[in-house]
């Protein structure tokens, strides 16, 4: 059997794995307060999607490399501890970036403290491996939450409000379907890109069989 | 009425900005746990529970915090006293409810991560309200919390009847119940004058 | 294959967890500490920099600013960064005149409160226009408070005179539904806007009642 012991290899998978295999959002569907709450528009999407990034990252870091420091009964306290800080160190730098995407986002930077994905990493991944394979790990972990944001974030915004990242885009004669950008709509966009993901699943599962079955033949 | 009554802000946080369906917050147990009514049912009590312990205890840190110049270190706070709340109702309900407890399974502690929790207490700090009217403002998110998800688990429940195509995963199936229950409770605005 | 017995590893001391739990919290705070710190100073800006846009926006004729904080007990003159104490900003122009007042008002509209920036001209009783300091009102409808060229329209100039003895308005600011408007104290409502548009009537009400009494009352005091 494998001994745990040994981390994996840094592979071009560790990276990966976070976009598509195990993608946070479509596959694992964690975090999805925050995705349905700041993808009204493309470019909130993406500012969120950075500043998760940034305190996966961090966070990977801090606690792979106190990973033979902190003993396993408070493990949960301190990851959470961890994730706090630098959840209010971006709180600060998005502010002093620019107070009208922090108007945007709202609460939802500090809420990114709750988001599971980053608790789940820090447990799953961070704490079992060297501090290069984290970050990497949680790099993609952080690229595949932000692909899923802007998945929804441009969808909505571009059905909801006729622009994409504030560019108006069909002039002022298109009727903007407003219900997208409000609360229901971030609804249906995600049902919506889940059911397309299922599709395709299918859609690959059948052909997975009609090929077994004519090899068999 | 009055925009910081105690009525209003009960019912802003019950059905006019619902926690869930209109502010996102809570979704994982939204989606999890709303399979049956009854479990439904519990898990909002719980939640209710956990908000009022952890609403008024922010509110304690908050003017702790204030008082010496602390201020940053609001988040951390929080969230270790959200943790220890939802430890104390997870020993309760485990003394007082074995069976509960065992149908609640992993969401209990999951209720720590849970938006809705820290939300609350991050939104009363924001909106800087009164002892007062943060209780009538957890109360308040604590009942629209369990009215989505009973809501929610009554139209799941009624579903599971129903001839539902294979390809439409159960999450997308509950995400555009969601959105629906969403899109009603859109009629609440401007409730209250 | 025979399994080893696993060497039971000893539970580390409550010492050893309470002090690495205290020792990750010193380094978390001070982390945070530093983060707040650096950010501070960007963070005064921005803020500064906003208030500043939203003053000159709604009194468009200044070329200058100063904060005060007015109250019953009078007016009092804030510094320049003291900018979130103030809750009254005056606009001056390039020879030092008074041009006019900025002062914050809020009310609830269609989803939340509704905050605005209005200015306010005290020689000629004038309410010169309002900017959205903060709304969340449904996009496309409520919004359009904001855009509307017929709802800024009211605000040429809309009427805020004081009754003779100077303790209130001789004509309470209110929204009357659109088309209907018939004097200048009056606002025109958008039509499938109206509780937006009310909003920003009731905030101008409530704010003007209680306020402009008092500015009346410090006005010299605003001179530079």
């Amino acid at each position: 059997m494998k001994d745990p012991r040994i981390p994996d290899p840094l592979s071009w998978s560790v990276f990966t794995q976070g976009i598509w295999r195990d993608n946070p959002v479509f596959v694992m569907l964690l975090g999805l307060c925050p995705l349905l709450a700041v993808t009204n528009t493309a470019m909130n999407a993406l500012a969120m999607g950075l500043a998760t990034t940034f305190v996966l990252v961090c966070s990977g870091t801090l606690v792979s490399l106190l990973q033979r420091v902190i003993p396993k009964q408070v493990r949960i306290a301190a990851y959470i501890i961890i994730i706090a800080t630098f959840v209010t160190i971006v709180d600060y730098a998005i502010q002093a970036i620019s107070l009208d995407l922090h108007k945007a986002l709202g609460a939802f930077i500090q809420l990114i403290v709750v988001n599971c994905v980053i608790l789940g990493r820090a447990e799953a991944y961070a704490s079992k491996n060297p501090v290069v394979n984290a970050i990497v790990n949680a790099f993609g972990m952080g690229v595949g939450f932000t692909l899923a944001l802007l998945s929804l974030g441009i969808v909505r915004e571009i059905i909801g409000s006729g622009s994409l990242f504030g560019i108006d885009l069909f002039g002022a004669q298109f009727q903007p379907w407003a219900v997208f950008v409000l609360p229901p709509g971030g609804f249906f966009v995600l049902a919506f890109w889940l059911f397309v993901f299922s599709l395709m699943r299918k859609r690959k599962e059948t052909r997975a069989k009609q090929e077994e079955v004519a090899r068999a033949a | 009425m009055q925009p910081d009554s105690l009525t209003f802000i009960f019912l802003n946080a019950f059905v006019i900005n619902n926690f869930v369906l209109a502010m996102f917050l809570g979704l994982c147990p939204f989606l999890g746990v709303s399979g049956k009514i009854k479990t439904a049912a519990n898990m909002g009590l719980a939640v209710v529970f956990v908000m009022l312990v952890s609403s008024s205890s922010a509110y304690g840190i908050n003017l702790l915090l204030a008082k010496f110049n602390l201020e940053f270190l609001r988040l951390i706070c929080y969230i270790a006293v959200i943790a220890s709340a939802v430890q104390l109702v997870e020993m309760a309900i485990k003394k007082f409810s074995p069976a509960l407890f065992r149908a609640l399974g992993i969401f209990l502690p999951l209720i720590t991560t849970n938006c809705a929790i820290l939300g609350l207490a991050l939104f009363q700090t924001n909106r800087e309200y009164n002892f007062p009217q943060s209780l009538a403002f957890s109360v308040g998110a604590g009942a629209g919390f369990t009215l989505a998800l009973v809501l929610m688990a009554g139209l799941r429940e009624k579903l599971e009847l129903a001839d539902v195509p294979d390809v439409v995963t159960s999450a997308a199936l509950a995400l555009t119940l969601g959105g629906l229950l969403s899109l009603a409770f859109m009629g609440f605005a401007g409730l209250g004058g | 294959m025979t399994e080893t017995a696993p060497v039971p590893t000893a539970s580390p001391s409550s010492l050893r967890l309470i002090a690495t739990l205290a020792g990750i919290a010193i380094m978390s705070g001070l982390l945070v500490a530093l983060a707040a710190e650096f950010t501070r100073e960007p963070i005064l800006k921005n803020r500064r920099e906003a208030l500043e846009k939203a003053v000159f926006t709604v009194l468009p004729e200044a070329t200058a600013r100063k904060n005060f904080l007015l109250n019953e007990s009078g007016l009092a003159p804030l510094g320049d960064d003291a900018i979130s104490e103030a809750n009254c900003y005056a606009g001056y122009n390039e020879s030092g005149e008074l041009v006019g007042v900025a002062i914050e008002a809020s009310a609830r509209g269609y989803q939340d409160v509704v905050k605005i920036l209005y200015g306010y001209n005290p020689h000629t009783n004038c309410i010169l226009g309002f900017t959205v300091l903060q709304s969340s009102e449904t996009p496309g409808l409520g919004d359009r408070v904001e855009t509307d060229p017929d709802f800024l329209a009211n605000f040429a100039c809309l009427e805020a005179t004081l009754n003779e003895a100077g303790t209130d308005l001789k004509n309470q600011i209110v929204t009357v539904k659109n088309g209907t408007k018939k004097h200048p104290w009056q606002i025109d409502a958008i039509s499938g806007a109206t509780v937006t548009s009310t909003a920003i009537g009731t905030a101008l009400q409530k704010s003007t009642t209680k306020l402009l009494p008092l500015i009346h009352k410090v006005e010299p005091e605003f001179a530079q």
